[in-house]
């Protein structure tokens, strides 16, 4: 039985889809470029030079990388960037007024940050196997990492939105936090390629175990273990889905 | 049946600011009622209590007989609030945004009907179609208002529903909102137009510092203003025994109150020995923005 609290839930997961959707050059296509982008160009510089893995070339490896790369700051990019305009602009009071619960908020704002992330993802992966074979060794593994990662982004989009109170607080948050933890998680290279101490601080950077997880879903190769790396990132996600709910509860930064 | 508004006791501070001081309130199903008062009163802060944007520091509200914080679920059913500020969302149509909105509050596509119904009361069905963004300002106002509207709440709370807009625009939203209460609908507003609350509320509450200072029904609070105004213009000095009366000197000339009309003989006779030719005379009634200046200006 359909409750008026689930027609609630789902009217708000409908509206953030619809947001994103209603400026999709914005939010789909452009990151799907800007990922053809960089695939082009490291592929071109490095592809003939760098072999990561033995038998793979440079150019696939890079792929899966891009792939949840983009799908995790597009997950980020959803939720905070909703928040943050709905908290300037002052709509978020039409959100607030209502009978919507602070859980049932949080799912629908972490259900379409999963749809963008996984939305983006698919698009760069369909594009590429225009131009490229890739191999799928574990495609259930690539979707559990696709959906957890870009549920835990969508989370800390969430915490992002909630406390930013100005755009430049929004976009700070985006290019010291989220641009620096996904560039450094090995998206263009193995771990193993680096000094060991720098391969000690990558080992606490979240967004390594998403791309490697993620990566060896396609390869069956990876840096670590694909269920350490499914271990941690579940964790984080729980750890973050857990500071979400708190801070929505006591209406943090949204009710006085 | 329980009262539509119930304020039992409500404190509110902010740090070291006393918002809301103690208040008690009981607003009937049905009234049209006003919360009137200057700058920083607490009108904002019971509205916000009200609509759950804002927990009281002491005591409890009461929606229709729904706790505000304990079931909040209800209370916030039975509440529609126009906010005093032009808020919207700049993705989508109007009829997009009533849409979601009704949909907040549970209600299905069977609820359509209702939504193009207020689009069509609200003199806006041309407009269904276009992107909030496009909008003017008193089109956005009237969104405002059926943004509150589309779960059919039986309290409205209407936040200066009239500030910026049009003087023909207003006469239409006052008998949009008349019609609301005549349907049933309690109706509170808070408004700086006191010629507004005058106009169409029954019962108002004056607010100062975040107290009630006056409550009781709009004509009784006119009738405590006994007298009435008398506005002279002549040339001259007005003669010293008439000073006691003097309210106010105004470009028009003297504006005097007399707290009883045959008070005017007094006037006249005065004038005459001071051989003082009038030039105009008027006797004006009191209206609640003297009595809110009175009572306001009292309580300081």
């Amino acid at each position: 039985m359909i409750t008026p609290s689930m027609v609630g839930a789902w009217t708000l997961f409908k509206k953030e889809l619809l947001r994103f959707w209603k400026v999709s050059f914005q939010t789909v296509a452009a990151p799907v470029i800007t990922a053809l982008l960089y695939l082009l160009i490291f592929s071109h510089v490095l592809g003939s030079h760098v072999e990561i893995y033995p038998g793979v070339d440079y150019t696939v490896f890079l792929i899966p990388g891009l792939i949840m790369m983009s799908l995790l700051q597009n997950a980020f990019a959803n939720s905070s960037s909703s928040l943050i305009q709905s908290k300037v602009m002052g709509n978020i009071i039409f959100i607030l007024i209502t009978p919507i619960s602070y859980l049932e908020f949080f799912l629908a704002f972490l259900a379409a940050s999963i749809i963008r992330g996984v939305c983006v993802g698919f698009c760069i992966y369909l594009v590429s196997t225009l131009f490229i074979d890739l191999p799928l060794e574990h495609p259930w593994i690539i979707l559990a990492f696709a959906f957890l990662g870009s549920a835990m982004l969508g989370a800390f989009g969430i915490i992002a939105g909630l406390w930013a109170e100005k755009f430049d607080q929004m976009a700070a948050f985006q290019n010291f936090v989220i641009m620096p933890l996904s560039f450094l998680s090995g998206v263009f290279y193995s771990i193993h390629s680096l000094p060991p101490f720098w391969q000690k601080v990558s080992h606490l950077n979240p967004f390594f175990y998403m791309i490697d997880g993620f990566r060896f879903g396609f390869f069956g190769v990876g840096d670590i273990s694909p269920w350490l790396s499914l271990s941690i990132v579940v964790f984080s996600l729980l750890v973050l889905s857990i500071i979400t709910i708190l801070m929505l509860r006591a209406g943090y930064k949204l009710r006085g | 049946m329980p009262a539509a508004v119930q304020f039992h006791d409500v404190s509110k501070h902010f740090g070291a600011l006393q918002a809301l001081d103690g208040v008690d309130l009981s607003i009937e199903q049905g009234e049209f009622f006003a919360l009137l008062g200057p700058n920083g009163a607490g009108k904002s802060t019971m509205i916000n209590i009200l609509s759950g944007l804002l927990r009281p520091s002491q005591g409890s509200v009461e929606v229709m007989g729904f706790d505000v914080i304990k079931q909040y679920r209800e209370a916030r059913r039975s509440l529609g609030v126009v906010p005093q500020e032009l808020v919207f969302d700049p993705f989508f149509s109007l009829r997009e945004m009533l849409r979601f909105q009704a949909g907040y509050f549970g209600k299905r596509k069977d609820n359509d009907v209702w939504i193009d119904e207020v689009i069509e009361g609200l003199g806006l069905s041309d407009k269904a179609g276009t992107n909030m963004r496009k909008l003017s300002g008193g089109m956005k106002r009237r969104a405002l208002i059926a943004q509150a509207l589309v779960h059919k709440p039986p309290v409205i709370v209407l936040d200066e529903p009239t500030a910026g807009v049009d003087v023909e625009l207003r006469h239409m939203l006052w008998e949009f909102i008349r019609r609301l209460n005549a349907d049933g609908h309690t109706i509170i507003l808070t408004t700086h137009y006191l010629e507004e609350a005058e106009e169409l509320c029954s019962r108002v509450a004056l607010l100062k510092q975040g107290k009630i200072i006056k409550l009781d029904t709009t004509a009784n609070l006119l009738r405590t203003m006994h007298g009435k105004l008398l506005q002279l213009k002549f040339s001259g000095e007005l003669p010293a025994a008439l000073i006691p009366m003097l309210k106010e000197k105004n470009p028009e000339g003297y504006l005097l109150k007399l707290d009883e009309v045959s008070a005017l003989e007094h006037v006249l006779v005065n004038l005459r020995q001071a051989d003082i030719a009038l030039e105009d005379l008027r006797l004006i009634e009191p209206d609640l923005e003297d009595v809110f200046v009175e009572m306001v200006g009292k309580s300081s």
